[in-house]
């Protein structure tokens, strides 16, 4: 075994799990964070979170159709990086609307979170109709701009390595923007009033009522929030994949692992959760056999992929992960409310 | 002529039973009401009814020669009543000067010189201010939840048995510090369990029973009432 090999398997795993895998952490995490503050404030598991994201996409898709048309675009940026504040404009609106028609009857009835529940699964059937509606079930690529970063032949060209590295546009982009959503969501949450209120009405609503904190208002600032996070988590989950609503919907599944793993209501436990699933997700169904032939003998070489799941199993990474926090440690990593 | 804050015939419950029948509570500023009596007599009920969280079927809250009866309480608070829930008391996931500033929240002028009052009144708060407030003790968290209260700068604070599962030794202090908020020209009126204590600190004292005032009188008359001593505060 060289030095060379060592460097090659790096560039390998890299290439193949630790690129993928902190981009699509970064899509998971913005979106628990949409599922883990409706918990800590609203106090419900939002089923529709994963078609709201769906519809937040299929309203930045529109907008960039139209830019597009216009002749606008961000030049080497996907033309939807301008689309998505006004996506969520819109998205938000539609989470007050929705609030406003669905969620605040059952509020004042001071309904069981289990009816907020199954409430929001109505709404989510009615979201993912309306996308449908709208845009259509197939599977869309809306992104334009330059695609890659750094080019595998590129990458071999310049380091004189047999492993490429690709990183896309796309990925670069999701962790710059995650970024910069988690330090504002941040910021807001610990040091602006209104997002110490939030926290405060999360913790003791009772005594938040007394000390003068206004629900509605608490409300209609966590609807803009999660309307806000959905549609950016699901603008940079399709341009870097592409845009299914079915696809959406399944995402549910290691978004809500995400957020309770980390501990549900908890946002830092969100985004730890989402990396935590994302990475789980990917090792788990990657073959490392050119792995281990770079770093092992070759007597002792795999003969098999070496891949311990199927990527259709892909899901059942996050279920399996789910099950056993839950039996092991129901609060998540980070203490957050029990389920 | 009623006092600064009091109320009267006040009847009513949680719906269903009446737990008040008819009793009234007054308080001056810079004064302390104390409330005791048996378990289920309606000392919280009595305290909560005049926050305006139980709906009354007869009664009258006057504040300040207004009639409050028909505010919510989150406009009795606006008003200058604070309020100190038995438990549940503190925000406990927030820091010791977040739980102060949400104290705060209706106000939109400068609160620093407020949070330095409370400091200078539980000087442990200070020391504390960017702890969790849940990972306090039991009497550093009754402070914040007075410290909170204290915020709105209040004319009136309500305290529901602020000494419940505290040691004898915090209670004492706890009794000290209320006694200087009373000389700040609060009024005050407290729930208590520790009725001797208590009644030591009055300037007037309310015995329920059954929703009724029993007795009602000067503190040091109470605890000297045979009477009173007999039934309530085991001879």
């Amino acid at each position: 075994m060289e030095s060379v090999d060592v460097i090659n398997a790096f560039i390998l795993l890299a290439n193949f799990v630790i690129v993928p895998a902190i981009s699509y952490g970064s899509q998971l995490a913005i979106a628990a964070l949409g599922i883990t503050i409706v918990y800590a404030v609203l106090r419900f598991s939002n089923f529709a979170h994963g078609d709201l994201m769906s519809f937040g996409t299929m309203t930045a898709i529109l907008f960039t159709w139209l830019f597009q048309s216009l002749g606008i675009t961000a030049g080497f940026l996907p033309t939807a990086l301008l689309a998505i504040p006004f996506a969520i404009i819109i998205t938000a609106s539609f989470c007050l609307l929705i609030d406003r028609t669905v969620y605040r009857f059952y509020r004042k009835q001071k309904s069981h979170p289990v009816v907020f529940m199954i409430v929001s699964v109505g709404v989510m059937f009615i979201l993912n109709a309306i996308v449908r509606f709208i845009i259509g079930p197939n599977d869309r690529t809306f992104f334009d701009g330059e695609k890659f970063l750094v080019r595998a032949l590129d990458f071999k060209a310049y380091s004189g390595l047999a492993e490429g590295l690709t990183i896309k546009s796309t990925q670069v982009i999701t962790v710059v923007v995650a970024i910069i959503t988690m330090l504002v969501l941040f910021y807001f949450l610990q040091r602006t009033k209104m997002g110490k209120a939030m926290r405060a009405y999360s913790n003791n609503e009772d005594l938040a009522l007394l000390s003068g904190i206004n629900p509605d208002r608490v409300v209609m600032i966590t609807w803009l929030i999660v309307g806000t996070l959905a549609t950016i988590a699901g603008v940079l989950y399709g341009l870097d994949k592409s845009f299914k609503p079915f696809t959406y919907f399944q995402l549910l599944l290691p978004m809500f692992a995400a957020a309770i793993v980390g501990g549900i209501g908890n946002p830092i436990g969100a985004v730890v959760g989402g990396y935590i699933i994302a990475f789980s997700e990917i090792m788990l169904t990657y073959a490392y056999k050119k792995f281990f032939i770079y770093l092992l003998p070759q007597s002792l070489e795999p003969s098999g992929l070496t891949q311990f799941l199927s990527t259709d199993y892909k899901f059942a990474v996050s279920f399996i992960i789910l099950v056993i926090v839950l039996i092991v440690r129901p609060t998540g990593i980070f203490k957050g409310k029990t389920i | 002529m009623s006092k600064y804050f009091s109320s009267s015939n006040m009847t009513g419950g949680y719906g269903g039973e009446n737990i008040l029948n008819n009793c009234g509570i007054e308080v001056n500023q810079g004064e302390i009401s104390v409330i005791v009596g048996p378990n289920g007599a309606g000392k919280s009920t009595a305290m909560k009814a005049m926050l305006g969280m139980i709906t009354l079927k007869t009664g009258k809250i006057i504040l300040n020669k207004q009639d409050i009866s028909s505010f919510s309480p989150q406009d009795r608070v606006a008003q200058g009543i604070a309020f100190v829930p038995q438990t549940m008391n503190i925000f406990s996931e927030l820091t010791v000067k977040e739980n102060l500033e949400m104290g705060a929240f209706l106000r939109d002028d400068n609160i620093n010189k407020t949070i330095e009052e409370v400091y200078e009144l539980f000087p442990v708060l200070n020391d504390k201010k960017n702890q969790i407030a849940g990972e306090l003790s039991g009497g550093q968290r009754q402070q914040v939840a007075v410290g909170r209260s204290l915020m709105t700068k209040p004319s009136v604070l309500m305290l529901d048995e602020p000494t419940a599962g505290v040691s004898p030794i915090v209670m004492d202090e706890l009794f000290d510090r209320i006694i200087e908020i009373k000389n700040s020209g609060v009024a005050i009126i407290i729930v208590e369990q520790n009725a001797k204590q208590a009644l030591g600190i009055a300037d007037y004292g309310y015995v329920l029973v059954g929703g009724i005032n029993k007795f009602t009188g000067k503190g040091r008359e109470l605890l000297n009432n045979p009477e009173v001593r007999k039934a309530f505060l085991g001879g």
